[in-house]
């Protein structure tokens, strides 16, 4: 009976052995699959394993036209602190290393640990410390860091200001958002992007090109090594420096002179289109958008109500008002309206629309030289209905307007000149079309329309684009679209600053206008920038009629008359005629530009300036009020 | 000796092929836990106790001397006191429910002073040498009602004890032994049913979302698959042709018709005809029944009406009876779900760092997988990880041939044993170890839900160690003494 089972089952050995076999074959075929035919795995391997740390190129530096130093980066360094890794700590050589106390030390530590304050917390990982060293404190830490395990130094480097004028103009950076990430695959979370003026439109030269380190993690995160020793690795390239046109001691007259004023002062080197000075007022100083203090600086920048934030000379539209009277004048006679000796009559008015618009004293009838440089209304309102209205030449009075938008457009108004620099606007120069829409007939005539013969109504500007016309005037019919930056370290600027913009106007007609334009100066409605006999001063103001306020206080000209140099456009918010206040800062301008100081002849009118406030008053709620207001819907 | 009651001499030798695997085996265990827990950045100074591989040598020297120990005491000793270390062992279980700490969300460590315990572990061997005793009590016959229930409690009862410690993985591995039961008479259509259970399981869940008319895709594959194994039963147990030819027959032209049926554009409810099919097979089988009065026919109607109610209800134990994280394990298990960074974590991990091996290894010490910590438990339960990134598909197949050849000499040896006691206790040791293989490899691979035992002589670990060795070396010493026919 013993091995009764032993004989009766015997065959059972077979299958309990076919059983291993075949679990042993079934999982060599399951490795075959894994480990030779299926090669996803390796690459899964590797994304798991590989940390591809980045390594941050300097940003490039700005200069401004003569070497001046303005914005540069300043190394920073941070104490991480890997807390696994910190044993054997001395935590008070590390305070006095540190020049901090034990309780500062304590909260520090705290703040690191903290994860509401610190998602990313990890004891395996390093973690920031403490920010912004100086580089004493660092030389200081680095002398003794073997003394203390787990602590590194990570370099960074922080944006800094040489000057604590144009913050608009160069503007800062700041971490990138979603909508960046999502469009363009080079930037990562984390990393810095110029976010406007100069920093924004040359991202991509300041920014230089990102390296790679690549190191061996594991599932913790902890680093274990480099990669191959490094081979793989690729060094960043630096960002590029950059030469600006503007002229700091220029930018930061133009700033001082129109402190407590709104508005904006853009000059342009007509030869090149060189922007050498462009001033937005109220402006602010750079500095305050950079380090731990952005988030509360940004936020009382974005609340205060003169908006410092918006860069005014591009973004800024204002009707031109007398400005605009130049352009207005080279057109009808390129169209052969109007010739040199035609004159227009004026009785404080525009007589066959009863006297309007209005006009001040002067003789009567005028030519176009007078009339320019006693900025007669009637002459130009006359000029724009005799060109609308000549059935000769054109087709109907939507032919003739297209015509005139033509030329405006050909001499930068009514669109986007293309600086570089970001968030341009348009201005407006209405078209036929407009007009059909708006008056709601086809056969509207220029009366209806007049008052954009003298720069008002429907025509609005960009200080930029008033300058811009300066230049066309001071280059008798052509510009060059007007930049700030001048050169690009390591690569040519890009041709669209280099190229010549035509007017289509001939050099004869603009010789007539710019004759105006120095009357104006000589013995017109601009005396005040008089800045003879050194300089020969073309001009004229403008006194923009403005819903919301006080007129805008317009002044635009160019110097010398012969070989310009130099094209300007003020404009003061609210300053009402052009010769109170654009006029002045104009000429102590000009006298910074070709003097480099202001004579003690024009003292006084600096000091006259620079303690003007004209500032519109705003109506703000009283933050109280508006507590309350909330709490009271709250318990509603 | 005292213990020299019976017939035996020490004449024999021991089995030495199986010594040197076992050797060979440590040997490549502990380079596999020395390159898990290998750490790039700061290798630790030899003999470190806190260093994982240190402490793994420290176990193989005393696994070592424990197995010289072994193969020193009477063969007689343990057929003398099987129950003996049955009770104590149940005992330690009982005691260990009540007092264990909970490590690592288990309690089956017994802590006294500075030892840790698992009495789980050393059951295994325990519960080999009770079944060996009463298999060998005299006049034992496995299929009278009193001897398989006592059987049946020797294995249920500590898998229930070691249930309550949260150890269900070795509960599992006792239950390898019905092997034993079935090389020891255990018919083999029980084994059949149960095999079935598990393929129908599969089947039915894993193609359980698409659906086919009145039934899921699942369900319909598996009322096939009753009818294929309702012919084989009808084969091995009828013996005429006719039969199964019908058995097959039928529902194959109940499919044809449909087919041709399809084919003028009327739309089909496959799980309809499915079922139509097999109503066809079970009214045939009781025909056959009625007309021959053979019970054999009786019997493969419940079999075939038993499988269609489990399938039916496996899928309200799969959702209301499992936990979670068990539905989840086999779910991922089955290809269900792909879930990397959750419960699928453990399994796509190391898929990836097997896969990632290639065919020749990234070479020893060179993992990168392991190496950086990205595959869990990986010197203890996923250690074959390690051998398949590091020795790449070549290096794991040879441990798994390695694997086949010892369980094969096991067998063997197994068979040669002159006594039930022996033979008996020999396949409880086929069992362990081929269930251990099975389970721990296939988890690995990706085949097998996570179960977590360990992979013998090569995860890392003292008491699992001492478990195999005991197991082993008990064996061959009955091996060593075995009568001479």
């Amino acid at each position: 009976m013993e091995y009764n089972s032993k004989t009766t089952y015997a065959k059972r050995k077979y299958i309990i052995a076919f059983i291993a076999a075949a679990v042993v074959v079934v999982y060599i075929l399951q490795l075959f699959y894994l480990q030779i035919l299926s090669p996803e795995y390796r690459e899964f391997a590797d994304s798991n394993a590989f940390l591809r740390k980045t390594l941050y190129p300097a940003r490039g530096s700005i200069y401004d036209r003569n070497g001046n130093l303005l914005v540069y980066n300043q190394p920073t360094y941070d104490v991480m602190m890997v807390v696994r890794e910190m044993n054997k700590f001395d935590t008070l050589d590390f305070c006095n290393t540190l020049n901090i106390d034990k309780a500062t030390y304590l909260k520090l530590e705290a703040d690191m640990k903290d994860r509401r304050k610190n998602p990313g917390y990890s004891s395996y990982t390093p973690q920031l410390f403490m920010s912004q060293l100086t580089v004493e404190q660092y030389g200081l830490l680095q002398e003794k860091l073997y003394k203390f395990p787990g602590i590194y130094v990570q370099n960074r480097t922080r944006r800094q200001y040489k000057y604590p004028n144009m913050g608009v103009i160069l503007g800062y950076i700041a971490e990138v958002d979603k909508n960046v990430l999502d469009a363009d695959p080079y930037y990562v979370r984390g990393d810095y992007i110029g976010k406007s003026g100069i920093e924004s439109s040359h991202e991509a030269d300041l920014r230089g090109e990102k390296g790679v380190e690549i190191w061996l993690r594991d599932a913790r995160g902890r680093l274990q090594g480099r990669y191959k020793d490094g081979a793989e690795d690729k060094a960043p390239v630096s960002g590029r420096d950059l030469t600006l046109s503007i002229d700091i001691d220029l930018q930061a007259y133009g700033e001082y002179l129109m402190q407590n004023k709104i508005g904006s002062i853009v000059m342009i080197e007509p030869q090149t289109g060189e922007i050498v000075c462009i001033v937005s007022s109220p402006s602010y100083d750079p500095a305050l958008l950079t380090g731990k203090d952005f988030g509360s600086n940004y936020l009382s920048l974005e609340r205060d109500p003169y908006k410092p934030l918006i860069n005014r000379a591009v973004a800024g539209m204002y009707p031109p008002g007398s400005t605009f009277k130049p352009s207005q004048g080279a057109v009808f006679m390129k169209e052969g309206i109007i010739t040199a000796d035609t004159r227009y009559s004026c009785f404080h008015g525009y007589p066959p629309l009863g006297g309007h618009p209005a006009c001040h004293s002067h003789a009567s009838p005028l030519s176009v030289v007078p009339a320019l440089a006693t900025s007669c209304n009637s002459f130009f309102c006359y000029g724009l209905n005799a060109m609308l209205s000549n059935r000769e030449k054109y087709a109907d009075v939507n032919a003739a307007f297209d015509v005139w938008r033509n030329y405006l457009g050909k001499m930068g108004y009514g669109d986007r000149l293309g600086v570089d620099l970001p968030s341009e606007k348009k201005g407006f120069i209405p078209n036929s079309k407009f007009y059909t829409k708006v008056l709601k007939r086809k056969n509207w005539n220029a009366h209806n329309i007049i008052s954009i013969a003298i720069g008002q109504g429907e025509i609005l500007a960009t200080p930029l684009q008033i300058a811009n016309f300066a230049a066309v005037a001071a280059n008798r019919g052509y510009y060059y679209v007007p930049h700030v930056v001048r050169e690009r370290k390591g690569t040519a600027l890009d041709t669209l600053y280099t190229r010549k913009h035509d007017s289509g106007i001939s050099p004869s007609v603009f010789e007539i206008i710019v004759q105006g334009m120095a009357n104006a100066v000589t013995g017109g409605t601009c005396r005040v920038a008089n800045l003879l006999p050194e300089i020969e001063v073309c001009g004229k103001t403008g006194t923009a009629q403005n819903p919301h306020g006080d007129d805008h206080s317009l002044f635009m000209g160019f110097a010398p008359k012969n070989n310009p140099r130099v094209a300007i456009a003020v404009i003061v918010e609210n300053g009402r005629f052009g010769a109170s206040n654009a006029v002045p800062i104009g000429r102590l301008m000009l006298q910074k530009f070709f003097n480099d100081s202001i004579p003690e002849t024009d003292k006084w009118l600096e000091t006259r300036i620079v303690n003007t406030t004209i500032l519109p008053h705003i109506y703000t709620r009283e933050l109280s009020s508006a507590k309350t207001d909330s709490l009271r819907n709250k318990n509603n | 000796m005292y213990f020299n009651s019976k017939e035996i001499t020490d004449k024999g030798q021991v089995d030495w092929l199986t010594v040197l695997m076992y050797v060979v085996f440590l040997i490549l265990g502990w380079l596999s836990v020395y390159a898990a827990s290998y750490d790039i950045e700061n290798a630790v100074s030899w003999f470190d106790l806190s260093d994982r591989a240190t402490m793994q040598l420290v176990w193989i020297g005393t696994s070592l001397m424990l197995a010289f120990a072994l193969l020193k005491i009477d063969a007689g000793f343990y057929e003398t006191y099987a129950f003996v270390f049955y009770l104590t062992g149940i005992f330690l279980l009982i005691v260990t429910c009540l007092v264990a700490p909970e490590i690592n969300g288990s309690r089956s460590w017994l802590v006294v002073g500075p030892v840790r315990l698992q009495p789980a572990e050393f059951m295994k061997f325990i519960i080999a040498l009770a079944l060996a005793k009463v298999f060998s009590l005299y006049d034992f016959h496995l299929m009278q009602w009193k001897n398989l229930i006592l059987t049946l409690s020797i294995i249920v009862f500590p898998a229930f004890l070691v249930v309550l410690q949260s150890e269900t993985g070795t509960a599992l591995v006792y239950l390898s032994f019905l092997l034993v039961l079935y090389r020891e008479g255990l018919p083999g259509g029980i084994l059949f049913v149960f095999i079935a259970a598990i393929v129908y399981f599969v089947f039915g869940l894993k193609f359980s979302d698409t659906q086919l008319g009145l039934f899921s895709l699942g369900e319909f594959i598996t009322l096939i698959l009753i009818i294929l194994f309702t012919a084989v039963l009808v084969r091995n147990y009828v013996k005429r042709k006719e039969v199964v030819f019908m058995i097959l027959g039928m529902p194959a032209s109940v499919f044809l018709i449909a087919f041709l049926v399809s084919l003028f554009g009327i739309t089909i409810n496959w799980g309809l005809i499915a079922l139509v099919a097999l109503i066809s097979v079970i009214v045939y089988l009781l025909l056959l029944f009625f007309s021959y009065r053979k019970r054999i026919y009786i019997y493969i109607v419940a079999f075939v009406i038993g499988s269609f109610a489990f399938l039916e209800s496996t899928e309200y134990v799969f959702n209301d009876v499992l936990q979670p994280h068990q539905r989840i394990r086999i779910e991922v298990a089955l290809g269900m779900k792909q879930d990397l960074q959750g419960a699928g974590y453990h399994v796509g991990q190391s898929k990836i760092a097997i896969g990632s091996g290639g065919f020749s290894g990234k070479g020893f010490l060179n993992g990168t997988q392991t190496k950086l910590k990205y595959v869990p438990e990986q010197d203890t339960d996923f250690i074959f990880c390690t051998i398949g990134e590091e020795a790449g598909f070549v290096g794991s197949s040879i441990v798994l041939i390695l694997y086949l050849c010892f369980i094969l000499r096991l067998i063997y040896l197994a068979e040669r044993q002159t006594t039930t006691f022996g033979r008996v206790y020999g396949y409880g040791v086929v069992s362990v170890f081929l269930f251990h293989l099975m389970i721990n490899i296939g988890m690995v691979i990706g085949l097998m839900p996570v179960i977590g035992i360990p992979l013998p002589f090569f995860s890392y670990g003292g008491s699992s160690l001492w478990g195999f060795t005991l197991l082993l070396f008990i064996f061959l010493r009955l091996d060593k003494s075995r009568r001479k026919e």
